[in-house]
This record gives C-alpha cells, structure tokens and sequence, in this order.
C-alpha cells in the first residue's frame, strides 16, 4: 500500500487546493469551537462542508471530519450536532479527542469510522489500546514525541492503523493538555479551540526591534530585518539562568519528506501534513511535494525528492523534529 | 453534599534528594492534618529509581497514622518500561491515580482515581470514566466554577487543586535539561538543583512560568482559600495542596480550619501569606479569567 497523503484544509478553497494537488484525503473542521483551529474566517459551514465531501468524493478522495475539542460541561450540543451532521454529509471519519465525545459517536454513529487526533495524546501502546478497546477507533494520530523507531514498535503492537505527522509546525508539549495560552488569555484552547487567540496578539516597537505580545505577556522581541513570528506560548523567547532562550521549541517546522522510506518500513498507514490556518498556495505546495515523494518512492526511486519547502516552512529553518534521537 | 471536607497531599513534583522526601512525608504522617497522600513520580521516570528504596516504608508510615495512599503514575509515557511500570503497579491490587489513559486500560472495571492530567472536562467523559470504575476525579487545573458546579456531586468523590503552582503541560521534552545545554537523555538530573523549580520569565522581566523537567508550571501558587467553602457546598469532596518547598503542616492547618469554618478566609490569609513570601497567588482559571490572574475575592461572585 502506498502512503495515504493527508492534507489540512482550512476554506473550500484550501480543500480544493489539495484535490487538485494530489491529497488522497483532506481534514477539515466547523466553523465553530468543535474543532482544534478555531481562528477568523477558516472552516466550514454545513453547506459547505457538505458540498466539499461531495467534491472529494467525485474525484475520488476522502474527507475526515475534525471534532476534536473538548466539550465544556452543560454543551455538548455543538459536539453531538457536528457529529450528526458531518456522518450525514458522508464523512470518511471523524476525528476526536473527548472521552464523552467518543462514546457518543460510538453509540449514535456506529458504522462513522472514528481516528483518534492527536489532542488525545495517546503516546504508548496503552492509551491506544483503551480508545480502541472502549470505541473501536480504526485509526490514531500519533503526538510529534516518538523516534521512528518507536512508531514501528507501536504499529506492531496496537493492530489499527497510525497516522503521523510529516509536515508543519512543531508542537513540544502533551497536546490536548496543555493550558499555556489560557493561562495567558482565559481563552482554551482544549475547549474553544483556539491556541493564541487572533484577538490576544500584538506587536510593538520598544525602541530595540518589534515585541510579539499575546494578552499582557511579550513572547519574543524581533530584529528589525528579521519576521516577527506569531506569538504562540511554547515557541517564545523566555528567560532562564539570566538567558534568553527558545525554551520549549525554536522556530522551526517539521519536515520528514526525507524519511518519508523509514516511515513507510515502520509500517505507518498515512502522512499528516499540518496547517489548516495556512492558506492555498502553502496547501498547494506542501502536497505537491509531498505527492511528488510518495509516488517516487512508490517507483522505488532512491534519490529523495529536491526539497523546495525552506520557503514554506515556519521560520524558514526545518527538523525531523522527535523522529531523531536527541530530540528530547 | 453531606459529609466532611477531605484534605489531600497530591503528588510531589519536584526531583527532591530521596532522604529529604522520606522525612517530609514522615512529617506530613506525623504532624500534618491530611487525609490522603497522592505518592508516586508523575513528571519524570528517570527520577523513579532514586526514592523507589523509601517508597514501601513511607506508605506504611502513612497507612499507620490513618491516611489513604494512593499510588499516582506518570502523565506521558512512551517507554516500554514505563508502560511495564504501570502494569505492574496496577497488578498490585493497590489504589491509583491514573494521569495518562494507559493506567486507565490496566484498572478498568476496578476503583481507581482519575488524576488531573486527563482531561475530565464535561459530563460525558466524567460518567464515562465512572462506569469504568473510577470512584475519584481530580479535575483539570484548568476548569471553571460552572463546570465545576456541573461535575461535582454527580455520584463520586471530586477533587481540585487549591493550593501550589498550576499544572500547565507536560512533554516528552526536558526543558529543565534544555535551559543547561543539554538534552533528556544526558540530563545530569540538574532539576534537582530547583527544588521548587525553575523560574522562567519573558524578556521584558516579567514573572510568568515555572520549569520543573518536562513539566511547565505557573510562577504563582494557586491559592482557592476564599473559595473552599463555596467549592465545598458545589460538592467539592477533596481538596489538594501540592508540595511546595515551603512548610507545607502549616499550609495543610491554614486549610483545614477554613474547610471547617474555624477561621475566615480573610484572617487565614495572612498566615499563609507569611508562608509563601514573595510568590504570587492566582486563582483565575476557577473565575473564568486567565489562569495567571487573581481575582480580589469581593469580585470573586461573593463567595467568602
């Protein structure tokens, strides 16, 4: 089998954006909290999330449904509806994170298939076991934190299909469990699905070069001729020992289109390219690249692919992030 | 909610020299007011094998003077001897507090607790976690009082953090060995050289985070002083303090009498106050605000 390519889709036109460039399947989210990139002017309405599946599926692709929040108490509804709704477009599946949220879709939606996202944080053969075992996922998205060699020993073992991630942004903490950014904006990002609120950034000049603020907290300073990144909790400069430092993560992006054989030897189903916040030209590139690789590694072809992804990668710097040792 | 307030110890987070956590929970069997001891190494299994020689002898000392022990796991695992660890740990019969869903897979269908590293967020997890034989939920740092509100009382025990520094993520990455040039693998243990962690602040001088291995906590104790009684009538069961590196028999006495109505928030806090010196108190994730907030208690809803 060949790796399945799977490509974010942040608009209708995004989604299209990565038919065209050769996705086998595309996620995608509601235009609401039900789902873990709830920014300004990205997602999908029903209508729009109804006519996006039937555009894949006549170009033969799949579509999975991401409902992968976490429900605040006293509201499911919002969860419960974008299940409903996403097994009545004809989702491939859906992707999900909340114990409760599962359950319901096991029970009202047997025959939906369920993945379990990665906000679940299921990151040893146990946890994986237990989503499996009480909801009967097909398939689990695995955190950024393992080796290679790590992921093979988990695909032998836990008997339903991995899906990793090959491209974007790198995230270093347990994800799904993470409340940096609402200990900074009140915002949270497990339940109203927005990591650094658009609402909570600033920038300003001090005079030395441009500050990044998210609510009242400055996460990094910017030369004048440097980019001023997007101030995200894990990726800011913090002081420690009387240094400044990237403490959790520098500004790089993921890249694994050079070790795209490995993970295809570890027994990995499908290549998750992240970046549903990103817009069409970064889907269309991304994919095609990664469409370019695959298929050249389905030839047996052994040179890698020329890769021309520095000038999309965040920060313009990439890592094969965790798949290495020395990561941690 | 009928039946008294309990007072809980939730599991020391910090990499302590293993003489110094035996005598601390000695003391905390000896003198302190709490009912039950969370013991176990949550953050970091490299830690594990140094105070695994004192671990028996403490719960024994701690079962002997009255208190429930249970046994908290680790909140990531990826290592197959973690995962071996856990297994073994759940084998054993005893009581556990499962902070990663792989403890839930070994207890299932057998009481255990549910730690505050899995998300219990609304009713739906809560009472799917409950079917499965949880008879305790230790609730997100992050929950709100209307959730709280919702959750609590709904047939088993309910616990949250009301006093120490705020959980805010774990990782398989050492920031601690990160801050020393070095990686998790060759960490040389230099988390043991803050025994209440490390202090990581943003480059314009601000106090924000507390860096403590693969865990990242908040600058600023959570402190629910004036809240414990309005928690309590929301059915509150069980309310943590975390170990901090400060005397913590003190804290637990602050606690218990206000819990038992002995004395008032307002007259408590200044003994506290003396207690955790220069740190800053937050109690904004309960209030609805950002969680590094303190909310002055006549905003906090009248709920002295």
């Amino acid at each position: 089998m060949s790796l399945e390519l799977v490509c974010p889709a942040g608009t209708p036109a995004a989604l299209r954006a990565a038919v065209e460039a050769g996705a086998d399947t595309v996620y995608c989210g509601y235009r609401d909290a039900t789902n873990a990139r709830n920014y300004p002017g990205l997602n999908f309405d029903r209508n729009e999330m109804a006519e996006g599946i039937a555009y894949a599926h006549r170009h033969g692709r799949k579509v999975l449904v991401a409902v992968n929040t976490f429900p605040c108490a006293g509201n499911p509804a919002p969860w419960h509806h974008a299940i409903d709704h996403a097994a009545a477009a004809g989702a491939d599946a859906v992707i999900l994170a909340d114990i409760g949220v599962l359950d319901y879709a096991a029970r009202r939606h047997p025959e939906l298939r369920r993945h379990l996202s990665v906000q679940a944080s299921a990151s040893n053969e146990l946890s994986i076991a237990f989503y499996r075992d009480r909801f009967d996922i097909r398939r689990v998205v695995l955190p950024r934190v393992l080796s290679v060699e790590q992921v093979a020993a988990l695909v032998r073992r836990i008997g339903i299909e991995t899906e990793v991630f090959a491209f974007g942004s790198v995230g270093p903490m347990s994800e799904g469990r993470c409340f940096l950014s609402s200990y900074i904006t009140g915002l949270s990002p497990t339940s109203e699905g927005a990591c650094a609120p658009a609402s909570h950034v600033s920038y300003k000049e001090d005079g030395e070069g441009m500050l990044s603020c998210l609510g009242r907290v400055t996460l990094n300073r910017f030369g004048r001729n440097e980019p001023a990144a997007y101030p995200t909790p894990c990726k800011g400069r913090y002081v420690t020992h009387g240094r400044a430092s990237y403490l959790f993560e520098e500004p790089v992006a993921l890249n694994a289109i050079d070790i795209l054989a490995e993970l295809k030897a570890a027994g990995v189903t499908a290549l998750k390219i992240e970046g549903r916040q990103r817009g069409r030209a970064y889907v269309s590139e991304v994919v095609g690249s990664f469409r370019r690789a695959i298929d050249a590694l389905e030839r047996g072809e052994t040179g890698t692919v020329a890769n021309a992804l520095a000038t999309v990668a965040e920060g313009g710097r990439e890592t094969h992030g965790a798949y290495r040792k020395g990561w941690r | 909610m009928s039946g008294s307030a309990k007072l809980t110890l939730g599991p020391l987070l910090f990499h302590w020299p293993a003489e110094k956590q035996r005598d601390f929970y000695f003391r905390i069997a000896d003198e302190a007011e709490i009912d039950c001891i969370y013991l176990g190494e949550v953050v970091c299994s490299k830690r594990e094998p140094f105070f695994a020689p004192y671990v028996e002898d403490v719960a024994a000392r701690l079962a002997a003077a009255g208190k429930q022990v249970v046994r908290s796991t680790l909140a990531v695992m990826t290592l197959d001897r973690e995962v071996a660890a856990v297994r073994a740990l759940a084998g054993s019969g005893t009581l556990i507090e499962a902070n990663d869903v792989a403890s839930l897979q070994e207890v299932s269908g057998r009481p255990h607790v549910i730690g505050p590293y899995i998300n219990v967020f609304n009713e739906g997890a809560h009472d799917v976690l409950v079917a499965d034989g949880a008879v305790r939920i230790v609730l997100p740092v992050e929950i709100t009082a209307p959730a709280v509100r919702a959750l609590a009382g709904r047939g088993v025990e309910t616990e949250l953090l009301v006093f120490g520094r705020q959980p805010l993520s774990v990782a398989m990455r050492c920031y601690h060995a990160r801050s020393h040039g070095l990686t998790k693998d060759v960490c040389q243990f230099v988390c043991g050289l803050n025994p209440d962690g490390l202090p990581a602040d943003t480059i314009d001088g601000q106090e924000l985070l507390t860096v403590n291995g693969t865990q990242t906590l908040s600058n600023g104790y959570q402190v629910l002083l004036h809240d414990l009684v309005a928690l309590h009538a929301m059915g509150m069961t069980h309310f943590r303090l975390s170990p901090q590196d400060i005397d913590m028999v003190a804290v637990a006495r602050i606690h218990r009498a206000v819990l038992d109505g002995e004395r008032a928030p307002a007259d408590a806090e200044e003994e506290l106050r003396a207690l955790t010196r220069a740190t800053p108190w937050q109690n904004g994730f309960l209030h609805g605000r950002e969680g590094m907030a303190w909310v002055e208690p006549a905003l906090a809803g009248g709920r002295r």
